[in-house]
């Protein structure tokens, strides 16, 4: 029973879970909902491990399979299953929630268990996208996700979050709509079936190819987002607290790869290849051009929004130029963006805590009143600029080394990003902890206590992990990737 | 001639609830006083016997004709005239608490929504022009007197004024359609239009002249644009417990009485009527969404979103296909469990001498009292159709019913539309967890009520794991029908 349904058992406790934190009621008992929040973001966590144990390598087919029957009418089934790029995005979810339920547990005081719960809802409902083999079940938390981030955007957010919340809320509604009327053509096209395998083999002409892959393009692009959809990201990360912009960049944002590899490349693979050179230079404008943009931030939360859209640039440019390397490359940095651009939110969040302001003017100087947080700072500040040794490295050189065998220009014009990626980080870095302290608030700073130091410590370690020894994770997707470039080869002409 | 207690069998729940309608008002003259409960307790007794009735005196297979053919039984009238009874069951418990603080508890309002029912019934099981309007009217005149049921309410009484015109307008825009089909084909009975139709050529002047009036008192009574004009101000006058009724049983008869008319009777025409439907569809999608957007009053606003739903609804009926009217029935009846959600909530956050109709009524709801900010919330975005609510399985009804007959760019414009409408939903949701609260009342309600309404709400959630039961309750309703 357990064996079998494991991945309902990681979908579904922690939203069980939610509705227990909630039940605890108001604020007069917050501590018992973090409590309660925390064992459940455990427990859930621990859920999954197993699910990498008994993860059989060597295949790339959908493992631990679940399947019932949901909607006959319409033959919309309750399907289940994952490979082993799912595997690693639903280990990263279940890690996250845990650290967001850490961070947030002194820092937010009104409607705790609200928060808590919002947050394992949304935990729950991203595992349910990650491992969904039915296109409309995957609708369903795909877009089911969209409230409780509404939400903890505009409940707990910074002084412009409704603008920001309603405006993340629709961007990202505009987008997958447009991918349901694509998934019910391909319903009727594939003789009335809305399992992925069915509509993977389903043939197609390249015009109708075009046509839906532009309607998943657009609703996946949203999502990660990329050049030029991507000015609500910006807006919603400055506005979010520090635990919505955590799962927004570590997890929110790689949704919108997985789309690109669970529908567009396998279900319109001629389309891919026809468009694949509009993507490349949408991702190359976005790892170049937002680079840049992100140098002339003065927020730091800006700042580390605009370096996630060239981060992700890099993801959608090694998707799309087919070669296993590159494909690889993207997939791990996929998670080790999730790890550093959490870990950098993080950070900030620390800080904000503590001075109220997001502006690097108002900083400066902090290493000498936060020796400890200066530390690992500028860590995750290092593997943010791709450092060899940290994980962030290990993506961006795959991705690289994968588009050189392809064309060399895109090759050089991605690299620009070392370069890019270090000044906007290390500038920013320098300008708020180094120099002279420059005001009283600065100097009144603590540095961090032993809550914020053990989560900063973990993640610490999971990048310096994935950066020195990053083959448990290659080894994972291996026969994954293999699968899906199979898949995006052949021609459903 | 067939045996005239045969007949009468197939209209038993008809006969039983007009009959009780009477009784009612009679009773209530000498229990008024001592028991004011009485014809409360009553009605809703009448309602679930006649569901009862209903559901016992079912077709077992294919269609029932009695009087003349005039009146229909099938499968689709079972299910409407079951969600009928089901509907007014529910509305007249949420009603109860509001209509006895308003001083409208009395016998008549249940006699009159007896009555709109039994209109509804007849229209529902009609294959007759003259039984059609029978019914329509019935239904018709109990709606504008329940409107105009506060006297004392300026507002209201203007709402029942305008009802009244327009609806008589429409009334007469309908008949002068059914007697111009009717010298064309020489029948008012919709199996023989239907047949002599199929002998006509299909851009006959004449037939096409009684189709386009038809369709136009069909587009007053559903309240599309551009016939929309009754909606907001009825919505926004009557008493809350009335808008609450004409929100839901009657937009399901509705959805009978469009089947009955255009499918039934002019199938052959398809090509035709789906084409102005489709006109119909996108104003009142554009309209309703759009012009929700500005409104402040919260009734206002669910008028205009009653419009728009419309226009959805449409999209199934305008298929011209069985999958297109199960989608249509099937989407009528979310949109009506859905509403009857939102009205109920609005009647709950009343209270005596304030009616909770602003939308800035619900500012910081959720520091108030968290769970009904939540429940209006998931009512919300289920009207918005976002899942993981039932109204998400309406909208994709409806949006594989188009991409069935290749209608690809409806498709498109309804999902455009869906998320401008999302908007104004999403405005509700702001003022309810984002703004500050500007009083501190205590919200109060009767628990009998409470309870109920969470069902109600709640089932637009959890009901998901069965919602391919009543897709297929729907479907085989549709495939049961004459």
């Amino acid at each position: 029973m357990f064996e079998a349904n494991q991945l309902s058992l990681a979908i579904w406790l922690p939203i069980v879970g939610a509705i227990a934190v909630l039940a605890t009621g108001n604020d007069q008992r917050a501590g018992l909902a973090r409590i309660v929040a925390l064992l459940v973001s455990i427990v859930t966590f621990l859920v999954t491990i197993p699910l990498y144990t008994a993860f059989n390598k060597t295949s790339g087919d959908l493992q631990f399979i679940e399947h019932m029957p949901w909607i006959s009418a319409l033959d919309i089934n309750y399907s289940l299953g994952i490979d082993g790029i799912a595997l690693l995005l639903i280990l990263l979810t279940s890690f996250i929630t845990i650290i967001v339920v850490i961070s947030a547990w002194q820092v937010i005081q009104e409607k705790v268990a609200q928060y808590m719960a919002a947050f394992l809802i949304m935990e729950g409902l991203m595992i349910g996208v990650f491992s969904a083999t039915d296109a409309i079940l995957f609708y369903v938390f795909w877009e089911a996700m969209l409230i409780p981030m509404f939400l903890i955007i505009g409940i707990w957010g910074g002084p412009n979050r409704i603008y920001a919340t309603i405006k993340f809320f629709l961007y990202t509604l505009l987008g997958s709509l447009l991918m349901l009327v694509a998934l019910v053509y391909l319903y009727f096209k594939s003789n009335g079936s809305f399992a992925l395998a069915d509509l993977y083999t389903v043939k197609l002409t390249l015009t109708e190819q075009l046509w839906l892959f532009m309607a998943f393009f657009l609703a996946f692009a949203v999502k990660i987002p990329m050049f030029p959809v991507h000015t609500w990201l910006p807006d919603a990360h400055v506005e979010a607290p520090t635990g919505g912009s955590v799962v927004l960049a570590a997890i929110m944002l790689k949704m919108g790869a997985y789309g690109f590899i669970r529908f567009n490349l396998p279900i319109t693979p001629d389309a891919s290849h026809t468009l694949s050179g509009f993507i490349i230079v949408l991702s190359l404008i976005a790892i170049v051009y937002i680079a840049m943009v992100a140098l002339a931030q003065t927020d730091m939360k800006k700042l580390i929004a605009y370096s996630s859209i060239s981060h992700m640039g890099f993801v959608t440019l090694g998707l799309f130029v087919f070669n296993k390397m590159a494909f690889e490359g993207a997939v791990i940095q996929m998670i080790s963006h999730g790890f550093i651009s959490g870990a950098m939110f993080l950070c900030v969040g620390v800080l904000y805590d503590r001075m109220h302001t997001r502006k690097m003017s108002d900083y400066g100087g902090v290493a000498n009143t936060m020796p400890k947080f200066a530390a690992f700072m500028m860590l995750f500040a290092m593997a943010n600029a791709g450092l060899p040794g940290t994980s962030g490295f290990v993506g961006e050189f795959l991705v690289i080394l994968g588009v050189f065998q392809v064309n060399a220009w895109y090759a050089i014009i991605a690299g620009t990003t070392l370069i890019l990626g270090a000044a906007y980080t290390l500038w920013m870095y320098k300008r708020v902890i180094f120099g002279a302290v420059s005001n009283d608030n600065v100097k009144a700073l603590k540095d961090i206590n032993s809550r914020e130091g053990f989560f900063l410590l973990v993640l610490t370690l999971t990048v310096l992990l994935m950066g020195l020894w990053p083959a448990p994770f290659l080894d994972t997707i291996h026969s994954s990737v293999d699968r899906v470039l199979a898949l995006s080869a052949v021609t459903k002409l | 001639m067939n045996n005239i207690f045969a007949d009468i069998q197939l209209a038993i729940p008809e006969i039983f609830v007009f009959s009780m309608a009477c009784v009612i008002l009679l009773v209530d003259r000498f229990t008024h006083e001592r028991m004011p409960k009485a014809s409360f307790l009553l009605t809703q007794a009448t309602l679930l016997i006649a569901l009862y009735l209903n559901l016992a005196g079912a077709p077992a297979s294919g269609t029932m004709k009695a009087f003349n053919d005039m009146f229909i039984l099938d499968g689709m009238a079972t299910l409407v005239k079951s969600m009928i009874f089901i509907l007014t069951f529910v509305v007249l418990i949420y009603s109860h608490d509001y209509i006895s603080e308003r001083k409208m508890y009395r016998g008549e309002y249940f006699v009159i929504i007896l009555i709109a029912v039994v209109g509804m019934m007849v229209m529902v099981s009609a294959s007759h022009f003259i039984t059609i309007y029978i019914g329509l009217e019935l239904l018709s005149l109990s709606l504008y007197t329940l409107v105009a049921m506060n006297r004392n309410s300026d507002l209201a009484t203007e709402a029942a004024m305008k009802y009244f015109v327009l609806g008589a307008l429409a009334s007469g825009m309908l008949l002068y359609g059914m007697s111009i089909i009717y010298g064309a084909t020489g029948s008012l009975d919709i199996e023989s239009i239907r047949n002599a139709i199929q002998g006509m050529q299909s851009d006959d002047v004449m037939l096409m002249l009684g189709l386009v009036f038809i369709i136009v008192g069909i587009g007053f009574k559903l309240g599309v644009v551009p016939f929309h004009m009754w909606i907001p101000d009825i919505y926004q006058g009557a008493p809350t417990s009335v808008v609450l009724f004409i929100g839901t049983a009657p937009k399901i008869a509705a959805f009978a009485f469009v089947m009955r008319l255009l499918v039934d009777g002019f199938q052959a025409l398809a090509v035709s009527w789906s084409e102005m439907l489709t006109i119909f569809a996108i104003l009142s999608m554009g309209m309703g969404n759009i012009v929700a957007i500005a409104q402040t009053n919260l009734k206002r606003m669910l008028a205009y979103s009653t419009i728009s739903h419309m226009g959805y609804f449409m999209l199934g009926i305008l298929s011209a296909n069985p999958n297109g009217y199960s989608a249509s029935l099937f989407y009528v009846i979310i949109y009506s469990f859905t509403t009857m959600a939102a009205f109920g909530l609005i009647i709950m956050m009343s209270r005596a001498g304030f009616e909770a109709e602003e939308i800035s009524d619900y500012k910081g709801l959720n520091k108030r009292h968290p769970w009904f900010a939540f429940m209006v919330a998931l009512v919300m975005f289920s009207m918005a159709g976002i899942p993981p609510t039932v109204g998400f399985f309406a909208k994709l009804s409806v949006i594989q019913a188009l991409v069935d007959v290749d209608k690809y760019w409806l498709a498109v414009v309804a999902v455009l539309f869906a998320v401008i409408g999302a908007y104004y939903y999403l405005r509700v949701v702001k003022t309810l967890y984002f703004d500050k609260p500007e009083t501190s009342e205590p919200i109060s309600a009767n628990i009998g009520m409470q309870f109920v309404l969470t069902v109600n709400v709640f089932a637009l959630l959890l009901i998901m794991p069965w919602i391919g039961v009543i897709m297929d309750i729907c479907s085989e309703a549709i495939s049961k029908m004459g």
